[in-house]
């Protein structure tokens, strides 16, 4: 029985890993290239809210300013590699030292905001976000260092020695498009944050997140530090954020701060709570759907309406705005776990209806 | 550690608190010896939740101070005093809701063990070596304190009394000196407070000190070695329960003044 359960683990692994890597030629046939980079998109917002999910999800934290963290990331990108300040380091060294700084201000924001809880906290963070954005929109005078609204453009691509991400390449015959590139590169660095999420989730680390989460004070009665595990979960959901920001500047070759609104912040937070709060593979389910969906309703609604109705009722755009908050609401009624929720709580569901079950049956038997 | 049975294990001279201008404790001194079972009583409202939550360090004393192990405390974190082996259990259930009974217990070993996110991440011999025995330690756990369920049961859905017990098992992970307990046999029938009675002796036959609120009276008349009785934030008896069940001023606070 179990060797059966191992086998077809082996088959569902390989066959994920198949799709996975072919994915982009598929797309790049079926859909064109556009949609390779919403792809690699994808991958970014899954990285984001993967580290989103363990403040959220993992250590229960209310945080609605996480896009400060990619901010950060993204702008210590730009920062060391553009003629802004004429400096021009390698990716590689870049996207550690951004990581840093975002955990650095993962402590910066989780150190005053310790003490509270739920809304309270929630506040701040949100109001967090928003001092990261405007600082970002101001730090141009007296001395420029983000130019301001404008924002930072000729940002270095990623490259490794004379292997840029941004050109076109040739490997075994099949030509690597930049979008390919960069996907793959992506792809590898979210499976790192889906092993660090997944390692840290089952651990001591993980478990005490998740009583912080479940009851602080017994939590603290037991002997949790509350203090130490609630920052380490700020400064590693922040690192992540500072990863995935990194490597959207130099995807993009610009940041501006209109990048980071607090729009962004809801909407990874929704990849969260939508896909499964504390589950991965929920998490990734939600990511995956917020930023392809929206993209097909874009492309998608217009021509739908030439064809039903022979002419364009509905603006695509507010059509898309409207469906999303639609899905967002019919998830909320009939999945509020959310679309893929973590096993915990599907097991909490299966127990509960197996004690209704006897209940059931107690009642059957009494009468009969 | 051998418990030095001269020195009591805790000891509160002139604890005090106040919320605004209620005075929930007042100058309360008592001391807990290695190895027994101390009773706390009162009627509702008389502060002995309010001296659970000092000892734990959930609330701050105002005045006073206590000694525990041979440290003294007047202010302090709560993982710092369940690190010097105050361990507690809640008078309102407080369990992790959504993690299986296992997990629950696990975390109660958190403070005990030293696994980092460098050993979480790589899972090196050490990390596995300690996570495994983590989960025996819960697992033998789960089996004192009398829960035979699978141990991926969610603790919201154990039955009433199991999770009164695994209350004392997670507290009892954290390898405590002293156990206080805040009635623990509060919506329990008969029978489970029976088991209950025999579950505390075992706890005390192994070693451990416990505190025990509780208003069952016949379970602190057969289990306590000593009660004390606090009323209106003041301790008003101490003695052998057989003593403080004839204490007029006992009386008095329960029943009113009329009977004394």
């Amino acid at each position: 029985m179990r060797k059966i359960i191992q086998y077809k683990h082996i088959i569902i692994i390989l066959a994920l890993a198949i799709l996975v890597l072919a994915l982009p030629f598929a797309t790049d046939e079926l859909l064109g290239r556009g949609w390779v980079r919403i792809l690699d998109f994808a991958l970014l917002f899954i990285m984001l809210a993967l580290g989103l999910n363990i403040v959220v999800g993992y250590a229960g934290l209310l945080d609605l300013g996480y896009v400060a963290f990619f901010a950060v990331g993204a702008y210590t990108y730009a920062l060391l590699a553009s003629p802004q300040l004429g400096l021009h380091l390698p990716f590689w060294i870049i996207l550690p030292i951004g990581a840093l700084i975002a955990a650095l201000f993962g402590a910066l924001l989780g150190t005053p905001t310790l003490k509270l809880r739920g809304d309270y906290l929630a506040i701040v963070t949100l109001g967090f976000g928003e001092i990261i954005r405007i600082f970002l929109n101001n730090l141009n005078a007296p001395v420029n260092i983000t130019n301001g609204a404008q924002g930072i453009s000729q940002i270095d691509p990623m490259h490794v020695a004379d292997f840029y991400f941004s050109r076109s390449h040739e490997i075994f015959g099949i030509s690597f498009h930049s979008v390919h590139q960069h996907y793959y590169l992506f792809l590898a660095l979210t499976l790192m944050v889906v092993f660090v999420s997944s390692r840290l989730q089952y651990s001591r680390i993980g478990r005490a997140w998740m009583a912080i989460r479940e009851d602080e004070v017994a939590a603290e009665a037991m002997g949790i530090n509350t203090r130490n595990i609630k920052l380490l979960a700020f400064v590693m959901g922040a690192s992540f954020g500072g990863i995935a920001g990194g490597l959207f500047a130099g995807f993009q070759g610009f940041v501006s701060p209109e990048s980071f609104s607090l729009m962004e912040s809801v909407m990874i937070l929704c990849m969260v709570v939508l896909g499964g709060m504390g589950n991965i593979g929920g998490v990734i389910l939600g990511g995956v759907l917020l930023v392809v969906l929206p993209e097909a309703l874009r492309n998608g609604a217009g021509p739908a309406q030439q064809w039903l109705l022979g002419r364009t009722l509905i603006d695509p755009e507010s059509l898309r705005l409207l469906f999303f908050g639609i899905a967002l609401i019919a998830v909320m009624l009939w999945r509020p776990a959310g679309l893929w929720p973590s096993s915990t709580r599907r097991r909490e569901l299966e127990a509960v209806d197996g004690v209704a079950q006897q209940e059931q049956d107690t009642v059957y038997d009494a009468k009969h | 550690m051998t418990p030095n049975t001269n020195s009591p294990l805790l000891q509160l001279s002139g604890v005090g608190k106040h919320f605004g201008g209620l005075a929930a404790l007042t100058d309360v001194s008592l001391h807990i010896k290695h190895g027994e079972i101390y009773g706390l009583i009162g009627p509702n409202g008389a502060g002995k939740t309010t001296l659970f939550n000092i000892l734990t360090g959930l609330y701050q004393l105002d005045a006073g101070s206590f000694s525990f192990a041979g440290n003294t405390y007047n202010c302090c974190k709560p993982h710092l005093l369940a690190q010097a082996g105050i361990a507690r259990t809640f008078q309102n259930i407080r369990l992790f809701a959504n993690m299986t009974a296992l997990e629950n217990i696990m975390v109660g070993r958190h403070l005990r063990t030293r696994t980092g996110v460098w050993g979480a991440l790589t899972r090196n011999a050490a990390a596995r070596a300690e996570e495994s025995a983590i989960a025996e330690r819960a697992h033998e756990l789960l089996r004192y304190v009398g829960i035979h369920r699978p141990s991926h049961t969610l603790a919201k859905n154990l039955s009433y009394g199991e999770q009164r017990r695994l209350e004392i098992a997670r507290a009892l992970a954290t390898d405590p000196t002293l156990l206080a307990l805040d009635e623990p046999a509060a919506g329990m029938n008969a029978t489970e407070t029976e088991s209950l009675k025999a579950l505390l002796q075992t706890i005390r036959a192994s070693g451990i000190t416990i505190l025990l609120i509780e208003h069952d009276v016949k379970l602190i008349m057969g289990l306590c070695d000593r009660v004390a009785v606090l009323n209106y934030g003041k301790k008003i008896a101490e003695d052998q329960p057989e003593a403080i069940r004839n204490n007029p001023a006992v009386i008095e606070a329960y029943l009113g003044g009329s009977h004394a």
